[in-house]
């Protein structure tokens, strides 16, 4: 392996590590407050995804200057957690949270079946291509290998910005604060006056734009077809199972480790870029099943 | 009590009779006899309070397991071929079950689709071996080293669908009500007392993790021989979601809820798809909401619901 197949390897890596860490941030902050794995996240993410797709061809077909593709990433975002991200919470999810760990996994489960087939209503099932937001940054080079400057520099300094961001929301700001007084204990958070269901909603409404965001800024990187929800919740499943469910600064370091396996996997062995992320996941669980940043949590008997 | 005999007694008789009566239905009730025993897997495993979104990994090995033995020993009888594709489920059940047997709730469902998910791709990626998304095909081997006709191999695989189905499904019920099953079934209610009593969880779930992986196993070959072809969709986890639907649609732990859900799935499935067939998931789906969070017993708390009426007394509980 030469230099710039290396560079490349770990540009890849570093980029895709980027968007898989967005996507999985929102899936660990939801489980870390609600205690719920929320499987139709794959699916925001690609909703996100198809919906910048629709709005910047829209903006493009009526002559806007490409810059506002920037923008539409947003607004999809936004849109992503509140109109579908909230009604979901406040729908279906809040009858659930006394019912057994099964049920909760299925419900989020026919949630996603459910948002998979709306996808393919809304957008049909032939491959969606918007690269608009890619091209208008252009190329970087660096020594011997041009690289897009959306996905060497953008890609990393959202997801940097915004592992801080959430580390300055969760423990400098009273919302953040609320969050994790609801989750380290529930009921005491409740008896101190703070409603619970309010920062429930809000958690999830966050969480789930926040896979609306990762959809939004892969979509100029791949075509979007049927099929990437599911392999982004396998994926970021994946990254969040090996970090600790819940742990946020782990899964920014899981989803680097990751991405890069997986990114050296797609130059080594193209057919095995797949599997790397998930024995590297089995491996780590056969350690240390808590994963690596994960604490043993004490059992009540 | 009676009563409570005499329906199940009469479906019977009336599936058994099903090829000379309405023979346009036997291939499809085929078809959901052999997912009712897949699905009696995920029954199995609901009854430890555990769900898997990837039990289609089983399903998808054992008829791989089938077509590869037909590739390699052309002209192998059928028998050859349930046996090698139900130890290649019931193996890889094994080996994987060391590894998720040790989890619970999140983590068993989502690194059961993990597994899936793996295998699924090594399906579509290793194109040499296994053919890619076209998949394998299965040539009707022989029954008993005798070359059937079509209508006549459709016929034994019918009557060996009911077959299985019965005696796996009789000796599942048996098995939820031996000792080991009580242990497992433990796990869903108070797994620590299973520790205290110096029990392993662990073993106990890996019995159980085993025997629904040879359940799928044994649905997967039928499906396979029956359609002669096996594609990697068999592993996908649209699969895997339906048999979880049938599971809860049948009932949650309810051995033959599993069997009248599929039969009940397969049939409104082929009828209901030329309306809906782009929006069969979300039909699905919104079924399984439904009975979540109103029918929690499903098919078979209905049934008994329906029957205590009749018979006028009350359920004893479970």
């Amino acid at each position: 392996m030469n230099l710039t197949l290396f560079l490349l390897a770990l540009f890849d890596g570093i980029a895709y590590a980027a968007l898989v860490f967005i996507v999985a941030v929102g899936l660990t902050l939801i489980f870390g407050v609600m205690r719920i794995l929320n499987v139709a996240h794959g699916s925001l993410y690609a909703m996100g995804a198809y919906l910048t797709a629709s709005l910047t061809t829209f903006i493009v077909a009526a002559g806007l200057p490409p810059i506002f593709a920037f923008p539409c990433m947003l607004v999809s975002a936004v849109l992503i957690g509140a109109v579908i991200g909230g009604p979901l919470e406040w729908l279906l999810l809040r009858r659930i949270y006394h019912k057994p760990e099964v049920l909760q996994l299925l419900v989020t489960f026919a949630i996603f079946m459910i948002l998979e087939d709306v996808q393919r209503l809304v957008w049909g099932t032939q491959p969606i291509f918007q690269s608009a937001a890619l091209q208008l940054l252009g190329n970087v080079r660096v020594f011997s290998v041009n690289y897009t400057v959306y996905q060497l520099i953008l890609l990393p300094m959202v997801a940097v910005a915004l592992l801080l961001g959430l580390r300055f929301f969760l423990r400098r700001t009273v919302a953040g604060k609320l969050i994790v007084a609801t989750t380290e204990d529930r009921e005491a958070a409740q008896a101190i006056g703070i409603d619970a269901d309010k920062v429930f909603l809000l958690t999830f409404i966050v969480g789930a734009g926040l896979a609306g965001l990762g959809g939004a800024l892969a979509s100029p990187t791949t075509s979007i077809l049927p099929g990437i929800g599911a392999d982004m919740i396998v994926l970021s499943f994946a990254v969040v199972a090996t970090a600790g469910l819940g742990q946020i600064e782990g899964a920014a370091l899981t989803a680097l480790l990751i991405g890069l396996g997986r990114s050296f996997a797609v130059y080594v062995w193209p057919e095995t870029q797949v599997l790397v992320p998930y024995l590297i996941m089995v491996a780590v669980l056969l350690v240390r099943p808590e994963g690596l940043f994960g604490s043993p949590a004490a059992r009540k008997i | 009590m009676f009563i409570r005999i005499t329906i199940p007694t009469l479906l019977l008789m009336v599936l058994a009779l099903v090829p000379f009566v309405a023979p346009g239905m036997q291939v499809l009730l085929t078809l959901a006899l052999a997912k009712g025993i897949a699905v009696m897997g995920i029954t199995v495993l609901l009854r430890s309070g555990q769900v898997s979104f990837g039990h289609a990994l089983y399903f998808a090995i054992a008829a791989y397991g089938g077509a590869f033995t037909l590739m390699l020993m052309p002209g192998a009888d059928l028998i050859v071929v349930f046996v090698f594709g139900i130890i290649a489920a019931v193996l890889s059940g094994i080996i994987v079950g060391l590894f998720v047997a040790r989890y619970r709730f999140i983590f068993f469902a989502m690194l059961n689709l993990a597994f899936s998910m793996i295998f699924w791709s090594i399906l579509e990626k290793f194109y040499h071996y296994t053919g890619g998304a076209d998949g394998m095909r299965l040539p009707r081997p022989t029954v008993m080293w005798i070359e059937l006709e079509r209508g006549a191999y459709e016929l034994v695989m019918f009557y060996l669908a009911l077959a299985l189905a019965l005696g796996l499904g009789w000796f599942s019920m048996r098995w939820l009500d031996s000792p080991t099953g009580q242990l497992f079934r433990t796990i869903k209610t108070n797994e620590t007392r299973l520790q205290y009593l110096g029990m392993s969880p662990q073993r106990v779930m890996l019995t159980g993790y085993v025997l629904s992986a040879l359940l799928c196993g044994v649905g997967g070959i039928i499906m396979g021989l029956v359609q002669g072809v096996v594609t990697p969709e068999y592993a996908f986890w649209v699969r895997s979601g339906e048999m979880v639907f049938i599971a809860v649609l049948g009932g949650a732990g309810s051995v033959p809820g599993a069997l009248v859900g599929a039969a009940i799935y397969e049939i409104v499935r082929t009828y209901a798809s030329a309306f809906a067939g782009d929006i069969w998931q979300l039909v699905l789906g919104t079924f399984l909401l439904i009975i979540i969070l109103f029918a929690p017993g499903g098919i078979a708390g209905i049934y008994s619901g329906v029957m205590d009426r009749i018979a006028g007394k009350k359920e004893e509980g479970e």
